[in-house]
């Protein structure tokens, strides 16, 4: 089945883009995780006509993919494919809102226009900055870098495990289905009772697997805490990561600075 | 029926995320308590194969369209609540980090809709309530169900109250409730459906699970309840009132620029301190006086025509000026570092 196989084979790619040697990839998981929030707390905070105001916020993501060398293209098309719920909520805005807000000579734009692009913007910057900060630290440093900060040791453990199993899981669930959709042909024989009995099957095993992880756990010595292999910490660099984006976003909030330059271009031509 | 963060503002954002981190911060300590350690790689797996499980489909007969689970109240009822919940938890982590479904902002609300609803108010309320204390084969199909719909139900609803909450989005709150309740009827049924049968499939296989599972924390699970439900109050009293507030005040302060600057010079979207911002930039920017002559002379449009022009032509440079300043970054730290595929 072409999907489990391609749904797979991109996470593994944003996994491996984790293991890149960077600036920002050095950086202690904390600070960026901090600096993230700062950056998706700050777009979010925008009225919902405001528009040109979050058009400088896009140097976050920019400035980081280009120092992280992470592959722009690859992290477009996700953040498009994950966009349509949003859109499909903002895309209602046109019809309700029809108040007109700004005028472009004979052309009058409603509100509702704005919002809906608004929100499209929004997405973009907020999905992409999870993304982001997935492909420049990692899923196992983010969860150690939460733990530092204070998230419960039993939620960390669940999502390492998670993370750990994941594709293994994955992989497992995909073969299943693809043998049952190449005994089964055209729509017939993908029904309800056979996919009950597939997932039956895959639940059954899954549950002997954790058996066998926990014994295997217990013969290596096991004691409640799972091992770190390195510890890295907050120092200069980290602090002045974190310093400059939080600051440099707060200002964006305050100042809209695309309006800034516009009032300086368009004074400067007329 | 991911929550977006595009369509949320940070007072409901944080109110949810306080609420979910709560329930986390519990649901952990009362699994600390249990001292299981079976239960940790077990609720790992199987978190895992929520995520296979999602992805595999069926065809729903009559219709043609597919259908597949999405789990939380099966791993309830395997689980027992408070392991359920930390498990569903971390699918919404994994899944706001690498599918980038929501967001991490929304992941509160996320987390509220697919893993508070199902594990502590559903099935605590509604499944175990309908099986009672002797199920029988019926009453375990119609407890399944109901929690099914209610769970689908509840989850949407809450979307729904979410962002209408925030009103980012300009959808009223009666067409919003008709356009989603019905789509998750619908699924609702599914995901019952499904249920039963695997369940069931699991019943016949393997009988001991169904019972280990179910009865492990029923005292934690109940005590847990009254926490949550007050939870859920202070949450939507607090994200009423909060986005209240956060809307109320912004309109209030340009109302009163309006006042003081004695005619509506500012358009409409200049709110809050920003529209405060702005008023005091058109009275001390170089070029306050150009722009208005230069707008009304050459094309006669009111002078709200400004704030567009200059809008988007600032918008537009902005973007250029960030993607040149990418590139060149780019360039010059290529050399230092081997690209990346």
């Amino acid at each position: 089945m072409g999907s489990i196989a391609g749904a797979l084979l991109d996470l593994k790619r944003l996994d491996q883009l984790a293991a890149g040697d960077s600036a920002v990839h050095r950086l202690d998981a904390r600070a960026k995780v901090l600096a993230t929030l700062v950056f998706i707390v700050s777009v979010i905070s925008f009225g919902r006509y405001e528009l040109s105001g979050l058009i400088p916020f896009f140097i976050f993501p920019a400035v980081l993919i280009a120092i992280g060398q992470l592959p722009a293209g690859y992290l477009a098309a996700k953040i498009i494919l994950v966009c349509p719920f949003a859109v499909a909520v903002g895309i209602f805005n046109p019809f309700f809102d029809r108040g007109v807000l700004v005028h472009l000579g004979p052309l009058g734009i409603s509100g509702g226009w704005i919002s809906c692009v608004s929100i499209v913007v929004r997405t973009v910057l907020t999905v992409g900055a999870a993304l982001i900060l997935a492909a420049v630290t990692g899923f196992p440093a983010i969860c150690r870098a939460l733990e530092r900060l204070g998230m419960p040791n039993v939620f960390v453990m669940q999502l390492l495990f998670l993370y750990r199993y994941l594709f293994v899981l994955t992989e497992e669930g995909g073969r299943a289905s693809r043998a049952r959709e190449l005994r089964s042909f055209g729509r017939r024989g993908l029904n309800l009772s056979s996919y009950a009995s597939l997932l039956g099957h895959l639940l059954l095993r899954t549950w002997q697997r954790a058996e066998r992880i926990h014994m295997s756990m217990l013969a290596r010595g096991y004691d409640g805490v799972m091992p770190v292999g390195h510890t890295s910490r907050f120092g200069v660099a980290e602090m002045l990561f974190l310093l400059i984006w939080s600051s440099l976003c707060i200002l964006l909030r305050l100042n809209n600075g695309a309006q800034f330059i516009g009032t300086l271009v368009t004074g400067i031509l007329s | 029926m991911h929550m977006a963060d595009a369509l949320l503002t940070p007072a409901v954002g944080g109110t949810m995320w306080v609420a979910s981190a709560g329930a986390i911060a519990c649901s952990s300590a009362v699994l600390r308590r249990e001292r299981d350690d079976r239960k940790a790689p077990l609720m790992g797996v199987l978190g895992a194969f929520l995520f296979a499980a999602q992805m595999i489909n069926f065809t729903i007969p009559g219709t043609g369209s597919s259908g597949h689970l999405s789990g939380g109240l099966l791993l309830a009822i395997l689980l027992g609540p408070s392991a359920a919940f930390l498990t569903i938890a971390s699918v919404l982590v994994v899944q706001a980090f690498f599918f980038a479904d929501g967001g991490l902002l929304a992941l509160g609300c996320n987390i509220f809709n697919l893993g508070i609803i199902p594990a502590f108010v559903v099935f605590p309320l509604v499944y175990r309530t309908v099986i009672g204390r002797d199920p029988s084969r019926a009453r375990l199909g119609v407890g399944t169900m109901a929690a099914a719909l209610a769970t689908l139900q509840l989850g949407s609803l809450a979307v729904v109250l979410e962002t209408a909450s925030s009103g980012i989005s300009s959808l009223p709150l009666a067409d919003f409730l008709m356009l989603i309740q019905p789509i998750h009827l619908a699924i609702g049924l599914v995901e019952g459906g499904v249920t039963i049968a695997v369940l069931s499939f699991v019943r016949k296989a393997r009988p001991e699970l169904l019972q280990s599972g179910g009865g492990v924390d029923p005292s934690a699970g109940r005590s847990l309840v009254p926490v949550l439900l007050g939870f859920l109050v202070c949450a939507v009293v607090i994200a009423g009132g909060l986005s209240l507030y956060a809307s109320g005040k912004p309109d209030g302060l340009e109302w009163a620029v309006a006042k003081v600057s004695g005619k509506a010079v500012l358009p409409a979207p200049e709110q809050g301190v920003h529209g405060a911002l702005s008023w005091l930039q058109q009275k001390t920017a170089w070029f306050a006086d150009y722009r208005f002559k230069g707008g009304k002379t050459e094309i006669g449009a009111p002078a709200k025509l400004d704030t567009g022009v200059t809008g988007i032509v600032g918008a537009v440079l902005t973007l250029l000026s960030i993607l040149c300043a990418a590139f060149l970054l780019r360039k010059g730290s290529r050399g230092a570092v081997a690209p990346e595929a």
